[in-house]
């Protein structure tokens, strides 16, 4: 269901993100609501990850607020966001050098700071972690390459381990970062079945990419941006029409 | 007194700077501590010696302590660091410190772990100005490292493969493009500092008369705090914090007692690496910095 | 029976097992410590303090040198976590110094002069601990907390943005690996029943970081492996006798350049095909 209902999971108001003199990003406001797909578009430059950076506590905001179920997250620590249930993958891929894709799912447990257990062995200690990663494991077909080293699979392999261990801890909102850059276009049609599943699932997508096809099939909200500012919103066959849009992709012809 | 103890803070302070401005140059343009650079300075001053026993005269002798450094710099750079160039800057460090260990060893096999002394003392005689006492050897010390850096700033500043050198320092994948031979950059950076520290090497063993195989790690890895006091991306930095160090050492010998000594210019470095990491003449760019 | 000589190699073997675990500890998430030894001298000093004129028995000597070393270690832990990799290390190596230096200046026991009076231990006890100690990592390697450790190793800010506490992670690190640099010195005072601040210098963090390197960094038997190593091959090698230093910096360059991780590694472990489904 679209247009805004009374507390959208995410929300940001008029974040401005400066560094220096430069504005990276100046006065967004942008909302997904729960269930959604949206899509954040824009030439290169345009502060896309600076938007995922100043949600995810990477960046400090200088002016506004980043709302997660109507709560401020605005300058809290990165973990504890991601805690609060807010997860991402990154433009380029930053899995853990020397961990199998198993323990990359075992890692990104939700979990209680100080309990007991942590210290045990988790093979006997903690079943649930290993029930809810096996969970993962199959949801993402993962199941053949469990023990390889993550950073020694194929490029398509480790976007989608990535996504497997942002989603293990059960997020509310999944930040994706240009999921199917250089991919085909079946490893890229792999990775839009799974995210329609995961938003079956109850996750709600934030998404930033350049593939127009995948995004304009996809997304039931499309943000565009240019130089840091929104300069457009709304459904994607609106913006694919919109005049100002093209203007700023075409003007920036490189 | 007072001032009695800043001339001799002042001598020891010059040796710092030579052997900070060593660590810093490799520092500053590969980002790499080289841990051998306190036994390069320490075989400096043991062939400076093996000169002076030979009866060459001191500025020969300093020529010889500064060039078998500056050779054996050359083979920690071909086989400690070339084959480490890519790897995260520990790697090297730590590939570093095993030749420290290697030639730590070598020392003390080929000239015994006693120290060496020299029969006679080398230049002796000292000049009274008022309250102080000044040996013609520690003026020779302050003489030879005003030349020294001189000759250093020359090289670095006014010479192309100077500029070559400060243009891998800022970048070195755009002074790549620029068509600069990194590799033959960072052969010069070593074989400089090399020769740095080995002329520190002769100058102190002659000041004291006598060496030991453990200078470098009792004197040379204390000008890892010069450097980083005086700000280890700017090498000029050591000029001040040289001076700084050799004076605030020396004056804690005398008012403190020489067991804290090492307490104070650790702890002057810890705080300046915790509270303003880029030195005392280090610019806006901080390391440790969270992005 | 073993004779004295290879009864006091053995003792060395395991004082040297914890300072490398202690190194190895720390290092597992991401920071090396080249000062190491600051915290076996304080735990030695601390130790031997406690059993010499207080009169405390040893374990719980043992047990409040580590805590107070460990307690010194977190509060280094949250400077250091400004820093990185080679400041971190620089870092270290000032505050190993400082230790060395304010242990040279500490007259109340001894100064340069040293401190004596402990009660001699055997391998017995040493090895208790450090057999214990080695086995407390080993299982701890393989729960939850050690992962995040390792993951906060390999990535740290990908590590903050799944959950984890890094701040937590990366001090409490120091403060364990503190603890048990401070037993080892514990150990080695009531082993030597003699010690003095030249014991715990520079080159003694070096002893342990290169056991480390050379025995295997990523894994806890990789301690035990380098500890054998630097204290059993210079019997083997009697030939190089005053050699073994360089010998052994030779080694440490060779393993970098040949095998970085170390002898032990996680694969000769199987480690890489584990935990199947419960």
């Amino acid at each position: 269901m679209s247009g805004d209902t009374p507390d959208p999971l995410l929300a940001l108001n008029g974040v401005s993100v400066t560094f220096g003199g430069i504005r990276a990003l100046d006065s967004l406001s942008l909302a997904v609501t729960p269930g959604q797909i949206v899509g954040i578009i824009g030439p290169n430059g345009a502060g896309k990850t600076t938007t995922f950076n100043v949600i995810t506590g990477a960046y400090r905001a200088s002016a506004g607020d980043v709302l997660l179920n109507g709560a401020a997250i605005t300058h809290e620590p990165s973990h504890r966001i991601a805690r609060a249930g807010i997860a991402r993958t990154f433009q380029n891929i930053r899995l853990f050098a020397d961990m199998t894709v198993w323990e990359h799912l075992l890692v990104a447990q939700p979990h209680s700071e100080f309990a007991l257990r942590r210290l045990l062995p988790t093979r006997w200690a903690n079943p649930q972690a290993l029930r809810r990663a096996e969970e993962v494991l199959a949801f993402f077909d993962l199941g053949g390459v469990r023990d390889r080293l993550a950073r020694s699979l194929p490029y398509g392999l480790q976007r989608r381990v990535e996504m497997a261990r942002a989603v293990t801890a059960r997020p509310k909102l999944l930040l994706l970062d240009e999921p199917v850059a250089g991919m085909n276009h079946d490893e890229a049609d792999e990775i839009r079945r799974l995210m329609l599943k995961l938003r079956d699932g109850g996750l709600s997508i934030l998404l930033i990419e350049h593939d127009m096809a995948f995004v304009m099939n996809l997304c039931d909200t499309l943000y565009v941006l240019d130089f840091g500012v929104m300069i457009a919103k709304g459904a994607p066959d609106q913006i694919r029409r919109d005049p100002v849009v093209l203007d700023a992709y075409l003007g920036h012809a490189a | 007194m007072i001032f009695q103890q800043l001339v001799n803070g002042l001598t020891l302070g010059a040796v710092y700077t030579l052997i900070a401005l060593s660590f810093s140059l490799v520092m500053g343009i590969l980002g790499v501590l080289n841990l051998a650079i306190a036994e390069l300075f320490m075989l400096g001053g043991y062939f400076g010696f093996a000169a002076v026993m030979a009866k060459l005269p001191l500025p020969v002798a300093l020529l010889v302590g500064m060039a078998g450094a500056a050779l054996v710099a050359i083979v920690i750079e071909k086989v400690g660091y070339q084959p480490f160039r890519d790897t995260p800057v520990v790697t090297p460090m730590l590939s570093t410190l095993g030749f420290s260990i290697i030639l730590q060893n070598v020392a003390t096999n080929v000239w015994g772990s006693d120290p060496l002394q020299l029969p006679d003392e080398v230049l002796s005689v000292r000049f009274t100005f008022g309250p102080v006492s000044v040996s013609a050897m520690q003026l020779t010390v302050l003489g030879a490292t005003v030349v020294l850096v001189a000759l250093l700033a020359f090289v670095v500043q006014r010479t192309p493969i100077g500029r070559a050198l400060r243009a891998v320092a800022e970048n070195r994948d755009v002074a790549r493009l620029l068509g600069v031979s990194a590799g033959r950059v960072t052969l010069l950076a070593f074989v400089l500092s090399g020769a740095l520290a080995g002329a520190a090497g002769v100058l102190i063993g002659l000041h004291y008369a006598a060496i030991t195989p453990y200078i470098g790690v009792e004197i040379g890895l204390k000008a890892i705090a010069v450097m980083v006091v005086g700000g280890t991306t700017r090498i000029w930095g050591a000029l001040i914090a040289g001076p700084l160090i050799g004076v605030a050492e020396v004056l804690t010998i005398a008012y403190g007692g020489s067991q804290i000594r090492d307490f104070v210019v650790y702890g002057f470095m810890i705080v300046i690496l915790l509270l303003r990491p880029q030195g005392i003449l280090g610019g806006a760019r901080t390391q440790g910095q969270r992005v | 029976m073993m004779s004295t000589y290879y009864a006091g190699l053995l003792a060395d073997v395991g004082i040297l097992l914890l300072g490398a675990l202690s190194v190895y500890v720390i290092l597992a998430t991401g920071q090396l410590s080249l000062g190491n030894a600051g915290f076996m001298g304080i735990g030695a000093y601390l130790t031997s303090y406690l059993t010499v004129t207080a009169g405390v028995p040893l374990t719980p000597a043992l047990l409040i040198a580590a805590f107070a070393a460990g307690a010194i270690g977190v509060l280094i832990g949250f400077p250091a976590l400004r820093l990185k990799g080679i400041y971190l290390a620089m870092a270290t190596l000032g505050f190993g110094e400082m230790v060395r230096s304010f242990l040279l200046n500490l007259e109340a026991m001894g100064g340069s002069g040293g401190f004596h009076g402990m009660r001699h231990i055997s391998n017995a006890t040493i090895w208790a601990w450090a057999g214990g100690i080695l086995l407390l990592v080993v299982i701890l390697e393989r729960s939850q907390v050690w992962l995040e450790m390792r993951a906060v190793h390999d990535d740290e800010t990908a590590a903050g943005l799944i959950g984890l506490n890094t701040t937590i992670i990366k001090v409490g690190a120091f403060g364990f690996g503190a603890a048990i640099a401070a037993i080892s010195g514990g150990l080695f005072a009531h082993h030597h029943v003699y010690i003095e601040p030249g014991n715990f210098s520079f080159e003694r963090s070096i002893d342990f970081v290169l056991a480390v390197i050379l025995g295997g960094s990523t894994i806890g038997p990789g301690a035990l492996v380098g500890a054998l190593l630097l204290v059993i091959l210079p019997e083997y090698l009697r030939f190089l006798a005053e050699w073994r230093f360089a010998a052994f910096g030779a080694l440490l360059i060779v393993m970098l350049l040949v095998r970085r991780q170390g002898l032990l590694d996680r694969g000769l472990f199987g480690l890489t095909a584990r935990s199947r489904a419960a």
